[in-house]
């Protein structure tokens, strides 16, 4: 008897428990691992400096996933903001606008530096992107035909990568920063190695050319990385020739473990991303829903307090954890586009 | 039948066939014992080498390092104009990272004007001293214009330089800290000033990006809502379930249909009870994302077939002569079982209902679709608002690039664990006060 009437009142209990649905009075923001720490750095400060507001809770899932669930409707159930470390897809605003999402506001919040590390035992390596596509590439121009990649050791590729067979981590497809990889490294050396004209020989259709110039060896020699950097370096550190691929940020977290590599003779540092002078670098953004503008407490004053020189300038919080801040014009357009309302 | 009757000699054989049979199966209860031995010890082996490896790592983030210095409550910094009595913000968003700052560089005896020493003072303490600071400052005004001696946080990396954790040989420009900040690291040690002090920040902090300053504090309470929640919805709706199941229904094609789900939703991956959350609880009932309520219903869901099984085969192994007893004295079919048969079974069921708990605890997967897997630095003061749970906060902290975070990693396991032994160790007090042999 006790029994049935505990669980008559437990039911009774999370009822009236999801009747009393209150205003939510934090933001929500969800999105790109790669924006999570400096989001995370933003949101404990603005809830120190604002103690009117509670600290904004910031969800990890991919900028793929983020999009997704930012993109699934307008009302307090659903997310503020979706962090990216790409600019959105045409599909993913139109599925957006479908929704009923009808004013995205774009933010660019800054830069952030892919590098290319070997553990620390390594010597000084110097790449450039036709070593790595000729090092991973599933197929390479040999004697003027596309073949499977031949190469087993670096020494194949470039003498200053390590002594060793062919073993590189890269970040799996889910992740924003293999689309920079892809295109930043893979397609670029695809061109350099002079096999892009081959591939379009034997391969009409465009878009299929393309895919094959960025298509990386399964063999084995080249790992996709699905987790986050931490099982980069732990793979790293086990395989001492093995090659990783590496947020500037995490890196600087970790210079004692790991070696970097020069890409095209330039170091990876905030100076020369910022400048544009070394080649892996992508902008990180977030996307911001309008119609919670004003209806969300602090939503307003989080993106404010975000693009502030305070939080994403050169001598900020969020540079000195390893984002390449963006030029002061940039900074200043940004504030502006986001005060006069403009949307996507 | 001939044949023994035909020859005696096989009579007297048979005594001797015995013999050996008896040693040949000695020799197999030997090996038997033998290989069980190797099987505990195996797995015993993997216990210890995994409560080793999180112990030996974790250890450490029970110690915080602290700079114990004097600090002025500089009026000059904090409240230049006086403003503090008509404007309370003014306490509120004063400068205290300064004040730390300069009680620091005092301490060093880094000169005002050194612009790049002060930077690198800056950077050995921890920005969670504005709040630390600040929190003294509110709570007793006063001591604004004196000095107190205080212990402020230091900066995650001169935590980990500290416990050794950065390798110091390698040359400056290839690690966080500079030969200067380990100048000073080391002259506050001599003058007894930097030391390692109990960490009780990783019990009651919520998360922060800030290694020195994060705690499991509300992964705790989230984690605890949640077992309540599960708790108290999946026992009764489970027991009642399977005392329907086992003792009232009939024996047919359904409850048979029944039965199988049962068991397949028991082997379910826990990340469908996810989407069905997010479909069912967020979506369609509109609950708020990140909440340990929404956590709480979705971990009963999983837990639920669990403690279905667990009820029912504890149900079945009271012996049906107690039943028979009950009926035989008049007792209806209700009081036999609500006052026989449940009271003996309730060890059973206790034991389910901790086995279904404990791995509810230790569950991400199903918490990452409705929003748990996040950062969330304030306390949630009802199961509405967002929180965080303990597995999950590890999962974070195991992602994070700054090395003082590793150490704080296996520290929250060990917290996990300690909680699961406190769930066990409960569950076996109560079986043996409920247990009844016979």
């Amino acid at each position: 008897m006790n029994m049935l009437k505990l669980s008559a009142a437990a039911l009774v209990a999370s009822v009236a428990f999801a009747g009393a649905a209150v205003a939510r009075d934090q933001v929500q923001v969800a999105g790109s691992s790669t924006v999570l720490p400096y989001a995370k750095i933003v949101a404990e400060t603005f809830a120190e400096t604002f103690p009117d507001f509670k600290a904004p809770v910031i969800e990890s899932g991919g900028t793929g996933g983020g999009l997704k669930t930012f993109c699934s409707g307008v009302g307090e159930g659903t997310i503020d903001i979706a962090n990216a470390s790409r600019a959105i897809k045409k599909d993913e605003l139109e599925a957006c606008k479908a929704a009923g999402v009808a004013d995205v506001q774009e933010v660019r919040i800054g830069y952030d530096g892919i590098v290319f590390a070997a553990d620390s035992s390594n010597g000084d390596m110097k790449i450039t992107p036709k070593d790595l596509y000729t090092a991973l590439a599933a197929q390479v121009v040999v004697d003027g035909k596309l073949v499977a990649n031949p190469h087993k050791n670096w020494s194949d590729v470039n003498a200053t990568l390590p002594k060793g067979p062919i073993a590189a981590y890269i970040p799996g497809s889910k992740h924003g920063t293999r689309e920079v990889f892809e295109e930043k490294i893979m397609a670029e050396g695809c061109k350099e190695a002079g096999a892009t004209d081959v591939i379009k020989a034997s391969i009409t259709d465009a878009k299929a050319a393309a895919a094959a110039c960025v298509a990386v060896r399964k063999d084995g020699a080249a790992v996709d990385i699905d987790g986050d950097y931490t099982e980069t370096l732990a793979r790293i550190a086990a395989n001492k020739t093995g090659l990783g691929v590496f947020g500037l940020a995490f890196y600087e977290n970790n210079m004692d473990k790991l070696k970097v590599a020069t890409v095209s003779d330039v170091v990876p540092s905030t100076e020369t991303i910022s400048s544009g002078e070394y080649p892996v670098s992508r902008p990180l953004f977030f996307y911001v829903k309008k119609a919670h503008l004003g209806v969300i407490p602090g939503l307003k004053e989080y993106v404010e307090f975000f693009l502030s020189d305070d939080m994403v300038g050169p001598d900020s919080p969020l540079a000195e954890y390893g984002l390449v801040a963006a030029p002061d014009a940039q900074r200043e357009e940004a504030r502006k586009a986001f005060e006069s309302g403009k949307s996507l | 039948m001939t044949d023994v009757v035909s020859s005696p000699a096989g009579v007297i054989d048979k005594p001797a066939r015995r013999d050996i049979g008896i040693k040949r199966r000695y020799r197999a209860e030997r090996r038997f014992r033998a290989y069980g031995i190797a099987a505990l010890s195996f797995g015993l082996l993997f216990l210890a080498l995994l409560l080793w490896s999180v112990v030996s790592k974790g250890y450490t983030a029970f110690q915080q390092t602290m700079i114990t210095v004097p600090v002025e409550f500089s009026e000059q910094i904090i409240d230049k104009d006086n403003e503090r009595a008509t404007d309370p913000q003014k306490l509120m968003t004063a400068n205290y990272p300064i004040v730390a700052r300069n009680a620091v560089a005092k301490a060093l005896g880094v000169a005002e004007n050194d612009t790049a020493g002060l930077r690198a003072v800056n950077q050995m303490i921890s920005n969670g001293v504005r709040g630390q600071l600040r929190d003294m400052v509110l709570a007793n005004p006063q001591i604004i214009g004196t000095t107190q001696t205080v212990s402020l946080l230091a900066a995650g990396d001169i935590d980990s330089a500290f416990k050794g954790q950065i390798d110091l040989s390698v040359t400056e420009q290839n690690r966080k800290i500079s030969d200067r900040q380990v100048g000073w690291m080391n002259q506050l040690v001599e003058a007894g000033a930097l030391g390692k002090h109990f960490n009780t920040g990783i019990f009651v902090n919520g998360n922060s990006s800030r290694p020195e300053a994060a705690g499991v504090g509300v992964a705790l309470i989230g984690s605890f809502y949640m077992m309540l929640i599960v708790l108290v919805l999946s026992l009764p709706i489970g027991v009642a379930a399977s005392i329907y199941l086992e003792e009232f229904a009939p024996k047919n094609r359904l409850t048979d249909l029944i039965e199988v789900n049962i068991n397949n939703l028991a082997a379910v991956p826990s990340i469908v009870y996810g989407l069905l959350g997010l479909a069912v609880f967020i979506n369609f009932m509109e609950l708020p994302r990140s909440a340990s309520l929404v956590g709480g219903l979705v971990l009963t869901l999983m837990t639920l077939p669990t403690i279905i099984i667990a009820t029912r085969a504890a149900l079945k192994a009271v012996p049906p002569s107690i039943r028979a007893a009950a009926l035989g004295l008049g007792a209806s079919k209700m009081q036999t079982i609500f006052h026989h048969v449940l009271p003996l079974a309730m060890p059973g069921i206790l034991t389910g209902t901790i086995i279904g708990l404990a791995h509810a605890l230790g569950e991400t997967a199903p918490l990452l679709l409705i929003g748990m897997v996040a950062f969330v630095a304030n306390y949630p003061t009802t199961p509405m608002d967002p929180s965080t749970a303990l597995p999950v906060q590890i999962y974070m902290w195991a992602n994070e690039a700054e090395r003082a975070f590793v150490e704080r990693t296996s520290g929250a396991i060990i917290i996990l664990l300690l909680f699961l032994i406190v769930m066990n160790v409960g569950a076996i007090l109560l079986r043996r006060r409920f247990e009844r042999r016979w």
